[in-house]
């Protein structure tokens, strides 16, 4: 038998988006939180049926979804909001302050920072 | 079933409401997977984009698959900073030609943290630039080799021509409070007010 290959050769990104190479809306960013809406797997392509599946444990970054299935993260966007559009996904409240706010950004960068000294 | 995979340590809390992301960068081999793996909670992960040499995102092969490619990788981490924020880690070499990627990652960033290795300043610039050009503020820290020689870092201030208010540590890229002191080091300094390049 030989060894399963690296399926990232396998898979060549425009097939497994449909063709397409950007994402219908720019909703997602790196660190946007995601997480399975309780509806199950329906009929899925299985690529997204995968998402779907890791999704369900709990909330995960863009990128972390991206890294524990081997997928670019810029073909992840585009099943992600896929699968938000079918209502499979949905995104975890995560605006970061708008940094023109002055104020909340401060108060982030604040939490950040008092985070990082209880490390200590 | 569900109980086993809710207590999963892979995923975010639930408490969690927000994310926010600071970039490591630097060139090759200065340390940045190192300091990202050093920090994280979770085992750090790799993703990798295809992009042409010229530096276009390879999202359109179709019939075209001997043109030559070349992957960028991007590894991150993540620490839970209380109930509700959590921190990711991006560890970057940060290449001009590859705007796009350098743009979906720069987007939304707090800030950034360089590693520079002491011994090969130069090669830090092009970083440098490029986070200025993006707005990025950033912190500077020398990863220290055990077998490479101390500069004084007043020395690198110089030769890396920072800014006077640009913080400047050396840390260890493996020792959590020497990376977690050279973060701290940064988020103070994007509560400076003042901090954003004109
Ligand atoms: N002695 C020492 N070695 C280090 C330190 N940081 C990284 N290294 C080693 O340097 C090499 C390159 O580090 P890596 O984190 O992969 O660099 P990257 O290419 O910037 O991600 C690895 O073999 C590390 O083990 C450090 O602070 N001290």
């Amino acid at each position: 038998m030989t060894p399963p290959r690296n399926r990232k050769a396998l898979v060549r990104p425009h097939v497994v988006t449909a063709g397409r190479a950007r994402p219908s809306r720019n909703i997602f960013d790196l660190v946007t939180l995601v997480i399975a809406t309780s509806g199950g797997v329906g009929p899925l392509t299985p690529e997204k049926r995968r998402i779907v599946t890791l999704c369900q444990g709990g909330a995960l970054s863009v990128a972390e979804v991206a890294g524990h299935l081997d997928l670019p993260p810029s073909v992840a966007k585009v099943l992600l909001s896929d699968l938000v559009d079918s209502g499979h996904i949905t995104t975890r409240a995560n605006a970061p302050a708008d940094p023109a706010d002055r104020s909340a950004h401060e108060r982030l960068l604040r939490e950040v920072l008092d985070g990082l000294r209880a490390r200590l | 079933m569900d109980s086993v995979l809710a207590s999963d340590r892979r995923y975010v809390r639930d408490t969690v409401r927000t994310a926010v992301k600071l970039l490591v960068v630097g060139h090759f081999a200065v340390g940045k997977t190192t300091f990202v793996g050093t920090l994280s909670e979770i085992r750090p992960l790799r993703t990798e984009e295809r992009m042409t040499q010229a530096g276009a995102l390879v999202d359109d092969l179709a019939g075209t698959p001997d043109k030559t490619t070349t992957t960028v990788a991007m590894d991150f981490g993540r620490l839970t900073l209380s109930d509700e924020l959590v921190l990711y880690l991006f560890g970057t070499p940060g290449q001009s030609r590859f705007k796009r990627l350098w743009e979906d990652l720069a987007r939304g960033a707090l800030g950034a943290l360089v590693l520079v290795d002491p011994n090969r300043l130069e090669h830090s610039f092009e970083v440098m630039d490029l986070l200025e050009t993006h707005g990025l503020t950033y912190a500077v820290a020398v990863n220290q080799f055990d077998s490479a020689p101390v500069y004084p870092l007043q020395e690198v201030r110089e030769a890396l021509d920072l800014l006077p208010s640009t913080p400047l540590v050396t840390c260890d890229a493996r020792d959590p409070i020497s990376a977690t002191r050279a973060l701290i080091a940064l988020v103070d300094h994007l509560l400076t007010p003042g901090q954003e390049y004109a």
